[in-house]
């Protein structure tokens, strides 16, 4: 512990103050930018206001900027988890605690996980403190194939978590969307059908902006920006008296409404599907409904059908390792699933989805490390070192339509950097500096205090819960 | 039709197996023969026995290799000879023999074979349908008449990417941890095959899985039925090991007399009777640190040893009594937080325990997880040294095979590199302690069952044939 203290401190020492505000560069590491390029020797990340001014090497110093010397050690832009329910819960078998889905609740594609997000969770401190710095949140279906809207937040230590509310919709076409949808895949793409048809009734002819995940707003909760139903004549036409809706409705008012921005393509939908010819119905939806902006989630048997996923330019967010047939829907799941799309031009980005990931996406870069083991794996389709990183830093925020902001350190982002011990890809490296916003993060946590208090055992003088 | 083909063809081998197999039976199964006492009965300890053989492997010698011996041993640039499935030697230099298969191991690390103590691979198989949920017996919280051997699915995937990625050569497989006493694990070599007692790894002793904590009490609480609390968690296993008390002194009475009726068969018992005479060891689920220590003098209570308690995210907190019971602890690197008994999991345990003299290991309980074994240990072992624990990577390796193997009661027949031992070897490569490296060929009693440069070396299960991405890398 002493060891860990001292090698902080030392860091830190000249960023005691919260760097929001300031100028700081931090000189002598290996910097990653995380578009994909290799890292970068004895570079230079300089930052200003909250924003990378500039990252790589031979990058002038401001005069009046705050040091930090990283030598020795790599300096990445946090990690971006491209698909997560981090924010939602504290324990998952603590129902009070858990907010990912509403099993007896009457509304679905509504849902609209921000106001739920708690920054203060103890799987947020966790996995800040392991270099995460922004998350795709999105909720659990229950009951409907649409699980509601979900967010992009960030893992800072302030209140205010949520980057962009209202980022996506969530919608689940493959194994989970036809039990919700009462049994079948058939039933699945007809009520998806259905209720873009009763959004359409609903938006009228008129064109409806918003609640597609405005713009940030800083300090506030961002359920405020801009709901569908402040948006200058949105509300009358989709949820007052004058929207008249047809006899033969399945959706609430409330749920059909909260399409309308999928429909128009204001608003993201992410869609949950893995076998290959879920894959494929899911992509032919875009010939009915042409303004629809797809991500696709899961995607497990998606290097069966790469080329058509890459002609579609659909990004897709898929999990990692998947390697079992663990159901009809993944018979062909491979870890060379990403590799794979990969190289037939698919844009990929690393998420979790089913593996713990509203505690766990701490584990990241160990996933996208292995991804890198692959290339050593005869008939494996792996990655190069940078390929990886842009996993799990630029390319989900770019499914996300958010790489200008967010997910490298490119000029003008938002100044979410990392410094770690070592190769932050590799087992034994941890971050030593976490920024957000370029404010410097605290990394303890309720599992370092336990850490520091049974470091030792010793009740000779007094029990373990006087010792901290 | 075709299953009762597949019975009757069971059948045949078991007989015909029964009938040879003297090597692979265990002692008690002589009784069975009987040899005068016509008419005692007698309880056949072993009625499915092992039928697993060795397939056949070249000798062969692993030279210029970072060797992990398991027992916290390290031998840089060194060899290994193994011959006939045993291992004959290591060494900084052994001389090949005629005609022995040398492989350069520059570059590259050989290590024993990770076991895991914990799996339900088999009994909660791939693809993990409804019909497929075999690992728990949920009728009743006292269930220790199943035998997790009678639900494994030889055929489940999950065994080859456990072997081909995890280079896992053996493991246990255990009942899930709904009921107090959910049943006999059974150990298995990692070996592709058509019955489960063609994987049992010969003469190994079975397991009892136990649970304590959340899942008993809110499986039969949910039923409005006992146990419902933590209280009568710990109620319930003392009037069944009360009762497993008398069965057992009256079949000791019986079995020593030799004459006389014969008391009542008790399936339940009789799997209770072995955990007290030594010869069942006891796997107990167990995270609260508060509720392991109650089920340390519970077992002295009653006279029984814990072997290793499993899922112990608290064991860092009991690391001392732990040490000084001698009972392991089965962890995860890194999990929490997922019930709450699981909130206070940190990265630091396993080190914690190691440090505190106690016995630690790697398990998985997930056929993902394992797949990395270790990297599991390789994140708590950096978790460990940035806390000031300073322990080698050689020694790090007990964590994947020599304590498990150990906790297991096979530990003087695998999980380590000596001479004599069965040759279940992985080589990696690269350092299996980091994140780049993978399992090049894994051997399982000296026979080569993986090799990444060969295709025809990987198994494909029954599953896996005329699928999409049969016989693909994984």
């Amino acid at each position: 512990m002493k060891k860990l203290r001292t090698t902080l401190t030392l860091l830190l020492a000249c960023a005691a103050a919260p760097l929001a505000a300031q100028t700081v560069a931090i000189t002598g590491g290996r910097v990653v930018v995380g578009d994909g390029s290799a890292p970068i020797e004895n570079g230079i990340v300089v930052i200003r206001n909250g924003r990378v001014v500039a990252a790589g090497a031979g990058v002038a110093v401001p005069a009046d900027a705050e040091r930090v010397d990283a030598s020795g050690r790599w300096v990445t832009p946090g990690l971006f988890a491209g698909f997560s329910r981090l924010g939602l819960l504290e324990v998952d078998a603590v129902d009070a605690s858990n907010d990912t889905a509403a099993s007896s609740g009457p509304f679905s594609a509504a849902i609209d996980v921000a106001p739920a997000i708690n920054p203060r969770s103890a799987p947020v401190a966790v996995n800040r403190a392991a270099g995460i710095t922004r998350a795709v949140v999105a909720p659990v279906t229950a009951r409907s194939i649409f699980a509601g809207q979900g967010a992009v937040i960030d893992l800072g230590s302030d209140m205010s978590a949520v980057t962009r509310a209202r980022a996506f919709q969530f919608v689940e076409l493959g194994e989970q969307g036809a039990e919700e949808a009462g049994g079948s895949r058939a039933a699945a793409h007809v009520l998806f059908r259905n209720a873009l048809r009763e959004a359409r009734e609903l938006s009228g002819n008129g064109r409806i902006d918003g609640g597609g995940g405005a713009s940030r707003r800083q300090g506030a909760n961002d359920q405020r920006d801009l709901p569908l139903e402040e948006v200058p004549g949105a509300e009358e036409r989709t949820l007052g008296n004058r929207a008249n809706r047809s006899d033969d409705v399945l959706l609430t008012r409330f749920d059909a409404a909260a399409l309308v921005p999928v429909l128009t393509g204001r608003q993201l939908l992410l869609v949950h599907a893995e076998r290959a010819s879920d894959i494929l119905a899911v992509l032919a939806l875009r010939l009915e409904f042409p303004a629809l902006r797809m991500v696709l989630v899961g995607a497990g048997e998606g290097w069966t059908v790469a080329r058509e996923l890459a002609a579609s330019g659909v990004p897709v967010i898929a999990n990692a390792l998947s390697d079992l047939p663990d159901a009809f829907e993944r018979t062909a799941a491979t870890q060379s699933n990403i590799g794979r799309m990969q190289a037939a031009g698919v844009r990929v980005a690393l998420g979790m989805l089913g593996e713990d990931e509203a505690r766990m996406v701490r584990v990241t870069p160990q996933l996208a490390g292995n991804l890198v083991a692959l290339r050593n794996v005869p008939g494996a389709a792996g990655l190069s070192w940078g390929e990886a990183f842009a996993l799990i830093s630029s390319a989900p925020a770019e499914a996300m339509g958010l790489g200008a902001e967010l997910g490298s350190l490119r000029a003008g982002r938002s100044a979410d950097v990392v410094v770690w011990s070592g190769d932050p890809l590799e087992l034994s490296s941890t971050p030593e500096l976490v920024m957000i916003d370029g404010v410097r993060q605290p990394l303890e946590n309720r599992q370092t205090r336990l850490r520091d208090r049974y470091r030792s055992i010793d009740e000779r003088q007094l029990p373990e819960a006087y010792d901290r | 039709m075709k299953t009762a083909a597949a019975a009757l063809a069971g059948l045949l081998l078991l007989t015909a197996c029964a009938g040879s197999g003297g090597e692979t039976r265990s002692a008690s199964a002589g009784e069975r023969s009987g040899s005068g006492a016509a008419t005692a009965v007698k309880i056949d300890r072993d009625p499915y026995p092992s039928t697993y053989r060795r397939y056949p492997g070249a000798t062969t010698l692993v030279t210029n290799v970072t060797v992990y011996d398991g027992e916290g041993g390290r031998i840089d640039g060194g060899s290994v000879l193994f011959r006939d499935g045993t291992i004959v030697e290591a060494g900084r230099s052994v001389a090949a023999p005629e005609g022995a298969t040398v492989i350069d191991g520059t570059g590259k690390w050989l290590t024993p074979g990770i076991i895991d103590v914990h799996s339900h691979l088999g009994d909660y198989p791939s693809p993990s349908v409804e019909a497929h949920q075999d690992g728990n017996e949920v009728t009743g919280p006292v269930r220790a008449e199943v035998w997790a051997e009678h639900s494994v699915w030889p055929q489940d995937p999950g065994f080859s990417r456990a072997l081909a990625n995890g280079g896992v050569t053996a493991l246990q497989i255990l009942p899930g941890s709904a009921n107090l006493f959910g049943g006999r694990s059974v150990t298995v070599k990692n070996v592709p095959a058509r019955t489960v007692q063609a994987m049992k790894f010969p003469q190994a002793p079975y397991g009892l899985k136990m649970a304590c904590g959340e899942n008993p009490k809110r499986v039969y609480g949910g039923r409005n039925q006992t146990p419902a609390s933590r209280m009568a968690n710990v109620a319930v296993m003392r009037a069944t090991w009360a009762k497993a008390q008398a069965y057992k002194r009256k079949w000791d009475k019986y079995e020593a007399a030799g004459t006389g009726d014969a008391p009542e068969r008790d399936l339940q018992m009789d799997t209770l009777r072995g955990v007290l005479a030594g010869e069942i060891l006891v796997h107990n689920h167990c995270y609260r640190a508060d509720e392991m220590a109650i089920i340390v003098d519970l077992a002295k209570e009653f006279g029984y040893k814990v072997s290793t308690f499993h899922h112990a995210v608290e064991s860092y907190k009991i690391a001392d009594i732990l040490a000084r019971e001698k009972i392991c602890s089965a962890l995860w690197a890194d999990w929490y937080g997922f019930k709450m008994e699981s909130y206070d999991g940190i990265v630091e345990n396993i080190p914690f325990v190691h440090n505190a003299g106690a016995c630690a290991i790697v398990h998985s309980d997930d056929p993902n997880g394992i797949q990395r074994l270790n990297q599991e240990a390789a994140k708590a072992l950096a978790a460990g040294r940035r806390a000031g624990i300073a322990i080698p990577d050689e020694l790090a390796w007990r964590w994947l095979s020599y304590n498990p193997a150990m906790a297991m009661g096979v530990a003087d027949r695998t999980g380590s590199i000596k001479p004599g031992k069965m040759a279940d070897l992985v080589l990696w490569n690269g350092n299996p302690l980091s994140v780049y490296a993978r399992p090049e060929r894994v051997w399982i009693d000296g026979a080569l069952m993986y090799d990444a440069n060969d295709p025809r070396r990987r198994p494909v299960s029954d599953f896996e044939l005329g699928q999409p991405g049969e016989g693909d890398v994984k």
